[in-house]
């Protein structure tokens, strides 16, 4: 014990040259460091947003012949201005965290491709009710937050929009907090099987009140700036 | 080489002899058959008036022309799709929800299977709504005729 002082002692007493020289070395540790960040962090975003591109989706994602195909028809991929939105668009956020969690869950997609699990129509027709499903949910979770990075309620023309239209965006959307998935499914894909009741209840369908949701019965508070505002 | 010469004149002159007649033939071609749009069948289309394709009129229901005609649509149904899997135009004229969204309601004729019996709900049958419906619009007939209103 007695020992440890007299070490702390010659310690802190070194000459002023080495101290200087420690500084220097530290102080350009930090730039380089600092440096590499910004270059790193460069990199890696451009990195990402490449991966964002349509033919990147399309080369790994088992989705040219059957959703993408689907897609083409619709009014996000070829419309009067040619505005589009790509897969990325919708299907990746665009918030950092968000999307790299999103690029995480996208490799056992790759996973899939690789095994070849839905490589057919008829292994796809089998899987699209719960793939289908999965982007629902996510769709729901984020208060479909990926549709809202381009249509924003606050915008909403509602002289320009139809009567169902205005009363289904001032109720279900902005008073009582929907998402826009809880309406607008099948808007780019075609939509899986559903139980809607044709014939008799199809078990193999997918239920009215999943792809519906019975929408609140009370006014919940109100959450994004958003909704707020355009409420009033 | 003078022989040979005079061996492909004759014959390229056939040749294309050949391909004026066969082209000829092929554009005036109708295989006898008359048309009542003042061109030749084998004609192009004539080119789009520029006015794009007809929208619907999305007022109240048009009347009937005959008895048991389906009603025509009193909206547009760009991009409302019906599969085998899922259709659209149930969303609001089921049994289940027309009240709600104050649609038309489907036709109890609808729910009549192969077999003739009556089902509780709209019959597979009857699931290609735009079959037999289509919207309302004001094109005019392509061809005049004489047909009249049931009255």
């Amino acid at each position: 014990m007695g020992t440890d002082p007299s070490v702390k002692v010659s310690a802190s007493d070194r000459p002023g040259k080495r101290r200087g020289e420690r500084k220097r070395i530290i102080s350009i540790s930090v730039m380089v460091t600092f440096v590499l960040g910004i270059v790193f962090a460069g990199v890696f975003n451009v990195a990402l947003d490449w991966t964002n591109q349509e033919e990147f989706c399309l080369f790994c994602h088992e989705m040219k012949d059957n959703v993408y195909r689907e897609y083409q028809t619709t009014i996000h991929y070829t419309n009067r201005t040619g505005v589009r939105a790509v897969c990325a668009d919708c299907h990746v956020p665009r918030e950092f965290v968000p999307k790299l969690i999103r690029k995480v869950k996208a490799a056992k997609e790759v996973w899939h491709k690789i095994l070849g699990t839905i490589d057919t129509p008829e292994k796809f027709a089998e899987y699209r009710p719960v793939i289908a499903q999965n982007e629902w949910k996510r769709m729901k979770d984020n208060n479909s937050q990926e549709c809202r990075n381009c249509h924003d309620p606050k915008f909403f023309d509602f002289s320009q929009q139809g009567y169902r239209s205005v009363n289904q965006h001032q109720v279900g959307l902005l008073a009582k907090g929907q998402a826009c998935i809880d309406c607008h499914k099948g808007v780019a894909h075609r939509l899986p099987r559903l139980d809607q009741g044709v014939n008799l209840a199809d078990p193999t369908g997918i239920s009215l009140e999943i792809f519906r949701p019975p929408v609140p019965a009370k006014e919940t508070p109100l959450t994004g700036e958003t909704t707020t505002e355009s409420a009033k | 080489m003078k022989k040979r010469f005079f061996a492909i004149v004759p014959a390229t002159v056939l040749a294309t002899g050949l391909m004026l007649l066969t082209g000829v033939s092929q554009a005036s071609d109708d295989g006898g058959l008359a048309t009542l749009r003042g061109a030749p069948v084998s004609a192009s289309e004539k080119s789009p008036t520029g006015d794009g394709l007809k929208k619907a009129i999305e007022t109240e229901p048009v009347e009937r022309n005959y008895l048991d005609q389906p009603p025509v649509i009193s909206h547009a149904i760009d991009d409302y799709r019906i599969t085998k899997d899922a259709n659209k135009c149930l969303d609001c004229h089921s049994v289940e929800n027309y009240k709600k969204e104050k649609a038309t309601r489907v036709s109890k004729t609808h729910f009549e299977a192969y077999d003739g019996k009556t089902l509780a709900n709209v019959s597979s049958r009857r699931q290609f709504c735009t079959q037999c419906h289509i919207p309302q619009t004001d094109a005019k007939p392509l061809v005049p005729n004489t047909f009249q209103h049931a009255k």
